[in-house]
């Protein structure tokens, strides 16, 4: 577990030093601006514009730093060949990428929190301000603890991305394991789709191929629920646990299967 | 004494070629035994199958064939790892780190608590001569500077066994004085030190006993001077007030002559003419002895030589060498 958490640590430290953060300053000025915007511009509708956009940038935000820094986790240390003096040290290759998932994770959940936080504080003001006719017309308060559902949901998503992203990253380049990440998450969220290609193609073949995707791909659109939230539809608590589970065995598995790689890799 | 490092038949092919992969052997079984307390000299031009090796031993790579083992557990056991230290060669480091925290980061590793890392990072890198740079990112350092950060985090652990691959590349003279200074010490603590070089005098000033390496395969391995006496192929003296008639009285004993200055000259002597047989006659015309050495073949001479005695080459690349590795 110590080396563990020393190389997640590690991870951690090096997204604050290559000011990963700064995204978070961003972020609270593009949720600021458009508050502002919306305000002189909508009438009762902007608290739920807000959130929608608010939700919306952290997964898109999230989804950046998830991809960006998971694809190089592993292929930089290859590459800059930084790893062959940390695999001398007592640390398994196991414990290394675990190690490295970790920290990812954990620079994904500070910077999720941070944006969570503003947000939060951008929707108190607007409750704040707004009068008491307006609000009783709003399906939902503006700081409604609900959206924090979508958050864990979007965290999850995350999660599920960088696991993706590091998976790639070990037996591929840092560009390729993006176009793959990518382009899985992107399959991933049409997933439903590929369920119902038999209605619209005759190809045996194309069916056939839609279908294994459709079992193989983890299906995105389910960890999103930003639209019942932001209408104030309730979101039972057992689907989030069904869905956090679903997201979980994915990847268990990936972690399994790119430890599994890793260990055979020979570094030339 | 009991072997620190065993290596048997050890062998690596990589695949090479992005269509039709075929193999090319980088280790052709090497055997080799390294006792505990030895500095050994591991030798060889460059492409020789050094790095490859080390690479094994720290199981960076793994072996197509053969086995090695560090005090006796095989090679990446991790445990074993907390008595090793390991030197890659031209380390590359994390840009974002300071050399302090890179080496407080691996001490966490080997499970230092905090006032032992600070004693321990602070002592190794006063050691390499890194001084007010240890708090600078090591995305400024220069190879040289990466080079002795590289050997404080080799030594952090007060290893047992040390590999270093190259430690003498990118120091400047003086960095070399203190790199050989400190394997010195190495030695006199009792430590095995298994150093790769490609440079002959790295290893004559350290080394008990030497590998050579040629094209992945050992050519030689025992104690350097036994390797080299024989290599001495004749006799080099420089000479000074010497005049023409008195060179040419000398000349049917000399092999060559060159002019370096007025008077001054290199006379190149064969092996079976020894130089002191020539002073009586130099005394006698008034030129003096400036200095003598023997003429030995360079590294590289033996190098070469070794891999021509081996037969058709250690590496054969291609067709051939795929038809070979499919019959053994």
């Amino acid at each position: 577990m110590r080396a563990i958490n020393t190389v997640a640590v590690n991870v951690f430290r090096e997204s604050v030093r290559d000011r990963v953060p700064y995204n978070l300053v961003i972020f609270a000025v593009l949720l600021m601006g458009a508050s502002y915007l919306l305000g002189q511009l909508t009438a009762g509708q902007d608290v739920k514009i807000i959130k929608d956009l608010g939700l919306a940038a952290i997964s898109l935000f999230g989804l950046f730093i998830a991809l960006f820094i998971g694809i190089g986790l592993v292929s930089k240390e290859v590459e800059r060949r930084s790893i062959y003096a940390l695999l001398a040290k007592p640390v398994s290759r196991a414990q290394f990428i675990v190690g490295k998932y970790l920290g990812l994770v954990l620079t994904l959940a500070v910077n999720v929190s941070a944006m969570t936080i503003a947000l939060y504080l951008v929707l108190s003001y607007q409750g704040w301000i707004e009068s008491a006719e307006m609000k009783a017309a709003w399906e939902a308060p503006a700081a409604d603890p609900a959206l924090l559902k979508a958050v864990a949901l979007i965290g999850i998503e995350l999660m599920l991305v960088t696991a993706i992203a590091l998976f790639f990253s070990t037996f591929s380049t840092p560009l390729l394991s993006a176009a793959l990440t990518l382009g899985v998450y992107i399959a991933g969220r049409f997933n439903a789709d590929l369920k119902n290609f038999d209605q619209i193609v005759d190809s045996q073949l194309t069916i056939w191929m839609a279908r294994a995707a459709y079992h193989l791909l983890p299906d995105f659109s389910a960890f999103d629920v930003k639209t019942q939230v932001v209408h104030g539809l309730a979101v039972p608590g057992g689907y989030i646990a069904a869905t956090a589970a679903y997201g979980a065995l994915y990847i268990g598995a990936l972690l399994i299967a790119a430890t599994l790689i890793f260990s055979r890799r020979d570094f030339k | 004494m009991s072997a620190a490092i065993r290596i048997e038949a050890l062998t690596k092919d990589y695949a090479v070629g992005f269509w039709r992969k075929r193999p090319y052997r980088a280790l052709d079984g090497l055997s080799l035994e390294i006792e505990e307390g030895e500095v050994f000299g591991f030798l060889g031009p460059n492409g020789a199958g050094k790095t490859t090796t080390l690479k094994l031993l720290m199981q960076l790579t793994y072996p197509t064939s053969g086995r090695a083992e560090i005090l006796g557990r095989p090679a990446g056991d991790v445990a074993t790892r907390q008595r090793i230290g390991y030197l890659p060669e031209n380390p590359y480091f994390y840009d974002y780190l300071t050399a302090e925290e890179l080496l407080q980061y691996f001490g966490r590793l080997f499970g230092y608590g905090a006032a032992d890392r600070r004693t321990r990072v602070n002592a190794l890198l006063d050691l390499v001569g890194i001084g007010g740079e240890r708090r600078l990112q090591l995305r400024k350092f220069s190879k040289g500077m990466l080079q002795r950060v590289g050997i404080a985090q080799a030594l952090l652990n007060d290893p047992e066994v040390i590999f270093l691959d190259e430690p003498m590349s990118g120091l400047d003279p003086l960095g070399r004085r203190e790199v050989r200074k400190l394997i010195l010490g190495l030695r006199e603590q009792g430590r095995t030190v298994f150093f790769s070089s490609h440079i002959l005098a790295d290893a004559e000033a350290l080394c008990g006993r030497v590998a050579i390496m040629a094209g992945g395969r050992l050519a030689a391995a025992g104690r350097l001077s036994d390797l080299l006496a024989f290599q001495v192929r004749g006799w080099e003296m420089v000479v000074a007030g010497l005049t023409s008639e008195a060179l040419a009285r000398i000349g049917p004993r000399v092999r060559g002559a060159t002019q370096i200055a007025a008077g001054r000259y290199t006379l190149e002597l064969a092996l079976e003419q020894p130089p002191e047989g020539l002073l009586p006659d130099l005394a006698a015309c008034g030129a003096s002895l400036v200095s003598v050495n023997p003429l030995r073949e360079s590294l590289e001479d033996f190098f070469m030589q070794r891999v021509a005695e081996a037969g058709q080459g250690a590496r054969v690349t291609g067709p051939e060498k795929a038809r070979r590795l499919e019959k053994t």
